[in-house]
């Protein structure tokens, strides 16, 4: 076998024909040497540009600026420069998009005399890094507009505002999971079903996200619905566990409801609570959970439901939270309800807002700020006389 | 307020040469940090005060404090020079403003006029695009290739440019620590620069410069062409301007000795100190 005869031991025609383009200048960019991959790429004549043109001439102008504002200076600094992509313009018109690689070339004195540049011809990697570049910007749009699609989709799942009831002082606290980008599972309700006649509901969807939200919006709504046919609570939740099962959500909640009547002076309360933290019955005397606790709805074909009565007296309070609330943690350690009850117990002579406020703002700040859970608040206080 | 600290963090400013000495504050321009002057600030150790700085966003300021409305002009810019000045309680300010560095630099001046004493502008442009009969040497077109350019290499720049210290036996004078970061800038910041530099225009601001100033004009220069730097002399009451053998628009890298002779000699021309 000729083996001899396929070394390569042609320096001349390994730069000339070499799988890329090479080109030496002078400091002041004048080109010197160019192979012939180069001119074949790009069109020009070897006797057009040795000794008549500048490398940067040969760049769009916008490459000019890039070359005299970045590559220039990198190549004097650092002594060679790696991966620059420009375009350079060819004789015909038209423009080939490269890579380049430099490095200056020093004589004995250590001071630099060449630059040597390799041209790698980069169309098809230019497109590619372009696409990539569109679909990040695409992908950034996408995100930000789901963000905003969460944002609105969450207000629209908490009442704005609670309804101002005559001889009731009303207050909430909602705060969103993390950055608040996902939507949440808390919920809560406050409607009149009829004259001095009001329900409260808040409740806790399990999970985060789209499908959580669907059960949240169903949630709410079927309940409003219920609380017009029916007035008692145990009733009502029963039928959002029945309309959970045949929706085949396949998620749970839990929900305590309450029904408010105004009797002359007094507000009459009955009570229920599916799976969910009992509300606080928060007075001048103590603090304690009130209600019977009952099962997770969305899960069995019969929940247990118990309905429990009591009365609100003036000033007095009837506090609702989600699990947001006492599973707060702060390393191991979670707020829990011995907290939550000393708070109450420290903050019962305020109004509505200055009860929801003291809890929340703890929580938040045992959490150091940033909530792992949703939190929802809602406190319903029996106005003075 | 930032602190006296805080300013001097931000812009990662590194003071050298005389304590006593008369300050010389060189600005790099856009593309660049503070190093572009490592080949040119030697000379004057002796003599002066000197004091270096990165814009933010550049190098190794604080990139995180960059403001696209502060720095969507250059008033921004020269707002910074104020306060690193103003903290560092300068007075007779020698400032070496290199390419959009000349027109921050000049305006600073315009701000506070007794801080400064002259003006060094190399490569000077106070309008890149040409408009009517004024000639800056490019149309709008180019500036947006020039944004395409800076987008082509954004994949290449946001991951730290690759080390590239020569590790040449033949220049050990490249110490260790010049390392990749030098023309390295967030893509974002220098998009955002590479716009407010080359769309600016401060041609009406030139008459209103009142210290002794020098441009330093390379021959060939396509940023800031010949023409370009004798309508800044032209339009500065009482300056001058030195032609350049050195060809590019760096020659305080291309050409340092010859850079650091031009301004030399004017830095020692007698002058009327006000």
């Amino acid at each position: 076998m000729a083996f001899a005869e396929l070394l390569e031991d042609s320096a001349e025609d390994l730069y000339e024909n070499a799988p890329c383009g090479y080109l030496s200048a002078l400091l002041d960019g004048t080109i010197v040497k160019v192979n012939q991959t180069f001119l074949r790429w790009t069109g020009y004549r070897a006797e057009d540009l040795v000794g008549n043109r500048k490398f940067s001439e040969l760049l769009s102008a916008g490459g000019r600026i890039f070359y005299e504002t970045h590559y220039a200076p990198m190549l004097r600094m650092q002594g060679s420069v790696r991966e620059i992509a420009v375009d350079l313009v060819c004789p015909a018109g038209g423009t080939l998009p490269v890579l380049l690689n430099a490095a200056l070339k020093y004589n004995a004195d250590g001071v630099p005399v060449l630059t040597r540049t390799t041209v790698f011809d980069a169309t098809e990697r230019r497109s590619y890094e372009r696409e990539l570049l569109r679909a990040k910007k695409a992908a950034e749009e996408s995100e930000a507009r789901a963000a905003l699609l969460a944002e609105t989709l969450q207000r629209s799942l908490i009442p704005p505002a609670l309804p101002k009831i005559a001889g009731l002082d009303l207050a909430a606290s909602y705060r969103p999971a993390g950055l608040g980008d996902q939507v949440g599972g808390d919920f809560y309700d406050v409607f009149e079903t009829a004259s001095n006649d009001w329900a409260v509901t808040l409740g806790d969807v399990c999970g985060k996200g789209p499908e959580a939200a669907t059960v949240t919006a169903l949630a709410r709504h079927t309940v409003r619905a219920a609380a017009m046919r029916g007035r008692r609570p145990s009733r009502i939740l029963n039928t959002l566990n029945e309309a959970l099962l045949l929706q085949r959500a396949e998620r749970f909640c839990t929900v305590a409801y309450a029904r408010l009547q105004r009797v002359h002076s007094r507000w009459r309360v009955t009570l229920t609570s599916g799976g969910h933290p009992l509300p606080i019955h928060v007075t001048a005397d103590g603090v304690a959970a009130t209600g019977r606790p009952g099962d997770l709805i969305g899960v069995h074909d019969h929940p247990e439901l118990h309905d429990t009565r009591m009365e609100l007296r003036p000033r007095e309070t009837l506090v609702f939270y989600t699990d947001g609330v006492t599973e707060a943690r702060s390393g191991n350690e979670f707020y829990g309800e011995d907290r939550l009850l000393r708070v109450l117990r420290a903050a019962s002579g305020g109004s509505a807002a200055e009860i929801v406020d003291a809890v929340s703002t703890e929580v938040v700040e045992f959490q150091d700020g940033m909530t792992r859970d949703d939190l929802a608040l809602l406190a319903v206080q029996a106005a003075a006389l | 307020m930032l602190s006296m600290a805080e300013v001097l963090e931000r812009n990662n400013v590194t003071v050298g040469g005389r304590v006593d000495g008369q300050p010389m504050v060189f600005a790099h321009g856009f593309g660049c940090d503070q190093n572009m002057w490592r080949f040119v600030t030697p000379a004057f150790e002796d003599r002066y005060r000197i004091v270096l700085f990165d814009h933010v966003g550049s190098g190794h300021s604080d990139w995180k404090a960059y403001d696209p409305t502060r720095y969507g002009t250059l008033a921004g810019y020269a707002t910074d020079v104020l306060e690193i000045v103003r903290a560092l309680d300068l007075r007779d300010v020698i400032f070496v403003g290199h390419s959009v560095s000349s027109m921050i630099g000049a305006l600073a001046a315009m701000e506070e006029p007794d801080r400064f004493a002259s003006l060094v502008m190399v490569g000077p442009s106070p309008r890149y695009i040409d408009e009517g009969d004024y000639v800056g040497g490019f149309s709008r077109e180019d500036i947006e290739g020039l944004l395409d350019s800076l987008d082509s290499n954004y994949l290449g720049w946001s991951n730290t440019m690759a080390p590239v210290i020569m590790g040449n036996a033949d220049r050990p004078q490249l110490g260790a620590e010049l390392t990749a970061s030098f023309c390295r800038a967030d893509p974002e910041i220098a998009r955002h620069f590479a716009r407010v530099t080359f769309l600016s225009d401060n041609r009406s601001d030139l008459g209103r410069i009142s210290v002794p100033t020098l441009i330093l004009q390379c021959s060939d220069d396509v940023i800031a062409p010949k023409v370009v730097g004798e309508y800044v002399r032209d339009s500065i009451p009482g300056s001058e301007l030195t032609m350049m053998q050195a060809t590019g628009h760096c020659p305080n890298l291309s050409a340092p000795d010859e850079t650091v002779a031009a301004i030399q000699r004017f830095l020692d021309a007698p002058r009327d100190r006000v």
